[in-house]
Order: C-alpha cells, then structure tokens, then sequence
C-alpha cells in the first residue's frame, strides 16, 4: 500500500499546476463549508444559549394545557401543591439535571402612580431561578443584580415608557383566579434588558409577593424551568422525564402535565433550524465541487496515461491493481485538499475571532462573532470530501483497469 | 525444449464490416533459451503473432502452448497473472513511466506485479541495472536519458520479474543503427547470463543477422524458417 501511494504521488506530481489548482479548489469549498459551519454553529449556540439561559430554560413543565393558553397567562390552569410536590420529587430523582425553578405567571397592572400599563410577570425563588436560568441576573442593567422581596425587577422598555428608574415605588395589581383585584407596592430592584424571544420582556417578582398579591393560600405554580447538567445530553433527560410524566394521570385517565424544550418554546428553534438545513445545501455544494474537480482531473489522467495503463496491463498488473492505484490517486487529492482545508479553516477561524466582528439581533446589540469550529465538524467535511474524492475518481478508475492492453498500447 | 509451440494459429479481426486476417494458420515452435526474431514488413502480422505468444491478445482458431500451458483459452486475469510470472515485455517506444527514476522504472513490476519484499526487490533491481550498464544513471528519470539508455532501463524492467520469456516488438525501431546493434548484443549478453529466452520482431534488415533463429513472415503466413548466424554475443 505505501509503494501504491509512493507511485500515486509521483503521478499526481506529473502536472503540478493542474493538481495545484484542483487541491484549490478543494480547500476552497472546504474552507467555505467550515467557514459557514463555524459562524453559523456559533450564532446557533449563542442563541440557544442567550434564550434559555436567560429566561425559558431547557425544559419547561406546565399542567396540561396550559401553553396552548400561555397568552393569557390564566392562573385556573397552575399546578397545585399537591402536583408540584409529585414533579419536584421526579426532578430530584431524573439524574442530569443540574436545578429547576418554579414560576408562578401572572398578568397585572403596573402603575408608578402617575400613569398605568400591563405587565407580565414571574413570581420567582431568586435563587432557584438564578440557578436554572443563570444569565437572568446578569441582565439587571442598572441596580443590584438580585432580587430581593419586596422589589421588581421591570423590563427596560417598560422601564423607559413610565420613566421608572431603581429605587422608585411602583404599584402592581393583578385579578386573582376568585377575580377579585388586589395590589401591592413594591420597590424597582432593577431594570432588565430584553432579550429575544416571548417571555424576554417580563417582569419578576418574589415568590412570596406573587402569592400575596393572588391572594394565594397555597402556592401554586404555572411553570415549572429545568436546567439540564449536559446540554448535549438535553433530549435523553427530556425523555425521561416526558415518560416519567405522562404516566401521571387525572381521574379521567388523562395526562395531568405537559414537558416542552426550549425547542418548542421559542421561535428561535425554526431559525435554528434553516441555519441546519443551510449547513446541509452548502455541504451538496461542497460535494459537487469536489466532485466535479477530481472527476475532471481524473478523467484527464487517465486519457493522458492511457499507452502507459496498456503497458502496466502488458506486463501483468492486474485490474484490481490499476484500480487501486487510480482510485488511490484521487483519495490523496481528497486528503491533501482536506488537511490544508482544515488547517485553514482553524487559521481563518482563528482570525474572525481576532477581528472581533459584532453583529445585532432583536434588541440584543453589539453580540461579538465569536466563532468555534470543533474537531467533529472537521473530521466529517474531511471524510465527505476524501469519500467524494475517491468516489469521483472511481468511473476513471473502472476505465482504466478495463482498457484492453493491445488497444491501449496502440493509442497515439 | 520448446517453450512455445504454435499450431495452425489463426486470428482474425472484425473492423466494422472488413474483417482482417492478421494471421492465417502459422505453426511453429522457440525453443528455451533461442533468440529469436520474426521478421517482416509492416502490416505482415508479426506483431500480432508477438501479441498472441504474449497472452494478451487470444487466437481465433489453432493451439498455443507458452511455457507447457494451453493459453489459447486463459481469461483476462489468468493471462494478466500468466504475463506476470512468465513474460517480460519491451516495446519500441520504451513505455517507461516518465514519472518514475530508471531505478524505480525496473522496481516498478516487482511492486505492482509480483508484490516482492523490499530488502530481495532492490538486490534485484541492482543486480538488473549493473547487468544493463545503468547502475550510473538509475537516479535519472525517462525524459534525462537517450534512446539506447531508455531501451536498456525497459530491458532490465522486463528481466526484473526473472520471467522464462522476453517479447521485444520493434525493441530498435526508435534507435539509430549502432544503438540498435548495443541492444542487441546487450539482449543476448543477458540471454546468455540469466537463460532467458527472447523473441523480437523487426523489419530493419541490418539487425535480423543478430538472430539465430530467424522466421519471416508475409501476409500473416510463415515463409521461411532461417537459421541466423549471430550466435554469439560477441
């Protein structure tokens, strides 16, 4: 096999330029795709990151129903004690997950006394919530990054309409589920930056001042966030926790919750999603381009070679062997055209990073690319184009080790 | 001993609706170790004749026996195997890989062909180079050698497999006379050190005196069997 690949080089090495210029080719469409796969990749994960750390979490938990509805946040559809305390005790059981928080939602009434708007928020366990969704705190703009009882924290563009700044006092008032209206007077803890996606323009209020201002007996719980240790891992502790609660059932035999990813929960997941199915067409395009060069200069060997093809078969060289040696040929263009890719692609990496290029999305401003490309994207835009390559030259090859020698010989 | 025996051997060819009768039922017999020369104008079908003892073309009709087998009825593999282990090959045009040193020219059929280990392989190709007179120039490539030099390395490729048999077609038509004559007698010289048997074929009348056994040949028929008088290889 070495001595395959010594002769394969050498005959690669016939017309430097053309191999030089297909190798080109090559590590151009290699440093496209990875190009692509490490901005977009990037920008993927950074979005994931900011919409479920910052608010919705990895996996959410509500009773049945209850996102079909979540626009009118109705507080008759929250989990009582007694369901909770089921889901808490599954939680604590479902190995991989790191910590979940329990929201109560409610839409209100925020007043600062001179003027009056609506507002949504989560009466929240800081603690908890810091844990499950912990870029929320680092949000906070201006105040202390915390939550304390007796404060909200209110949402920037809210903020800026009621001209509220930290410190002030501000009046929320919420109908509870009897329908009477209660309020209560709470102190702005901070202002929060928006963040993309529904649920990144809400308010967040204490737990225990939620329920004093729903006049709740006991506490009840519209949401309830999980974050999972291994995000990699996230649809293996989906579904065991969705197997989990689907076994739980009402008196009618029907399922008391409902489990969601982050997936379901944003629309972030669909353009997510284009951005995989442009990864896919650029990858098509990488193939055709590989394709089409190690075809062309493969088909042009071996019409350049072919007296040479009839005096290897003349002396005995078995077809298998020709084969082999063309197709050999093809695979170290693949693999030269993959390595320096490669390599460039992490140099050209290195260098988005280096140029600290921002970009904007939604509210969000000034998000620096910082572009990863990690050694398992490599390795399969490598094996695509070394199996492409060897594919390529595979037609070429079956030509050549089927050439009759006489005529081969024979050919000017 | 004969090494090739042929009888009533016949091929012809179909080339759209004229069909050609390359050779027209010729018998004859080389015995092992001769050096032998089949000679005729262009067109007479000496290279054909050459083509069918080299197992790479099949008889349409007639026996052929090359080293004891029946190659009238070998597959495509099996003579790629037979030309392998019996067969060297020298052409008129050399057919040297441009790409490859003259040393790795000769290697060339011990790794491609008969797969030989490397420490026996280079004993082999040097032992071919020294006895071709190219131990100087093995580190030369095709294009950096003369005619004769070429011939010499496309000899000693066709001798590195230790085949029983050597087919030379025109091996002296791109050389000029006193070239042609080195080959010759350098052919001979390593018929007379490794017992290999060679055949070639020429239309150059001025080297066919360099044959022993001389068979002429016209219209793909046999005219005449001649004894040649270069016995020795001088």
């Amino acid at each position: 096999m070495g001595n395959l690949v010594k002769i394969a080089s050498k005959n690669l090495s016939r017309y430097k330029r053309r191999t030089l210029l297909t190798l080109s080719l090559i590590v151009v469409g290699v440093l496209f795709v990875t190009g692509f796969i490490a901005v977009t990749g990037s920008f993927k994960t950074l979005m994931i990151g900011q919409i479920t750390d910052s608010f919705v979490g990895h996996i959410q938990i509500h009773r049945k129903g209850y996102l079909g509805a979540i626009e009118t946040l109705p507080l008759t559809m929250n989990m009582k004690p007694q369901a909770v305390k089921r889901v808490k005790t599954l939680l604590e059981k479902i190995p991989g997950i790191e910590a979940y928080s329990m929201r109560t939602k409610f839409g209100g009434m925020f007043s600062n006394f001179v003027e009056t708007t609506n507002i949504r928020l989560n009466g929240v366990d800081p603690e908890m919530e810091a844990k499950t969704v912990p870029l929320l705190l680092p949000r906070i703009m201006e105040g202390e990054k915390a939550l304390e009882k007796g404060e909200i924290l209110v949402p920037e563009l809210l903020a800026r309409g009621m001209k509220v700044k930290v410190g002030d006092m501000v009046v929320v008032i919420a109908t509870n589920r009897d329908g009477s209206v209660n309020g209560k007077q709470l102190k702005v803890g901070g202002i929060l930056e928006s963040a993309t996606g529904p649920g990144g323009r809400d308010g967040y209020v204490h737990m225990e001042d939620a329920a004093e201002i729903l006049r709740m007996e006991e506490r009840e719980i519209s949401e309830i966030a999980v974050r999972v240790k291994d995000f990699d891992r996230l649809q293996e502790v989906y579904r065991n926790l969705e197997a989990n609660l689907s076994a739980e059932k009402n008196k009618e035999g029907k399922p008391i919750f409902e489990v969601h990813t982050w997936e379901n929960l944003s629309p972030f997941y669909n353009i997510a999603r284009m951005i995989d199915i442009m990864t896919f067409f650029i990858k098509l395009m990488l193939i055709a381009v590989v394709l089409i060069s190690i075809m062309n200069v493969m088909i042009m060997a071996v019409y350049e070679r072919v007296r040479e093809i009839g005096t290897m078969a003349a002396i005995g060289t078995l077809p298998a062997k020709i084969l082999s040696l063309f197709l050999v040929e093809g695979f170290l263009l693949g693999a030269m055209g993959a390595v320096v890719g490669s390599i460039l692609s992490v140099v050209m990496i290195y260098a988005i990073n280096l140029a600290q290029f921002t970009y904007d999305f939604g509210r969000q401003t000034g998000l620096v690319l910082t572009t990863t490309v990690n050694l398992q994207s490599l390795l399969v835009v490598s094996g695509i184009v070394i199996a492409v390559a060897v594919v390529a030259s595979l037609q070429p090859a079956l030509k050549a080790s089927r050439m009759d020698p006489i005529q081969a010989l024979g050919y000017v | 001993m004969e090494l090739v025996t042929a009888q009533n051997l016949t091929k012809t060819y179909r080339t759209g609706e004229v069909t050609i009768n390359a050779v027209r039922g010729v018998s004859f017999s080389v015995s092992k170790g001769s050096f032998t020369s089949f000679v005729g104008p262009s067109g007479s079908g000496k290279t054909t004749l050459l083509n069918l003892i080299g197992c790479l073309d099949k008889p349409s009709a007639g026996r052929l026996h090359v080293a004891g087998v029946d190659v009238t009825s070998l597959g495509k593999t099996d003579a790629a195997v037979f030309r392998g282990a019996h067969i060297g090959f020298i052409f008129q045009s050399f057919n040297l890989i441009p790409v490859l040193t003259a040393y790795e020219n000769v290697e060339y059929p011990l790794i491609m062909v008969q797969n030989v280990p490397v420490a026996k392989r280079r004993k082999r190709v040097e032992e071919l180079l020294e006895a071709v007179g190219m131990t100087d120039q093995q580190k030369k490539r095709p294009d950096q050698l003369s005619g004769g030099q070429k011939q010499r390395v496309a000899i000693a490729r066709a001798l590195v497999t230790h085949p029983e048999m050597v087919l030379a077609d025109e091996p002296t038509a791109n050389l000029d006379h006193d070239t042609a004559m080195a080959i010759l007698r350098l052919m001979k010289k390593i018929r007379d050190e490794f017992r290999t048997t060679f055949i070639f074929s020429t239309h150059d009348n001025r080297i066919i005196g360099e044959a022993e056994f001389i068979y002429r040949i016209e219209d793909g028929l046999l005219k005449t069997t001649e004894k040649g008088g270069g016995l020795s290889s001088g």
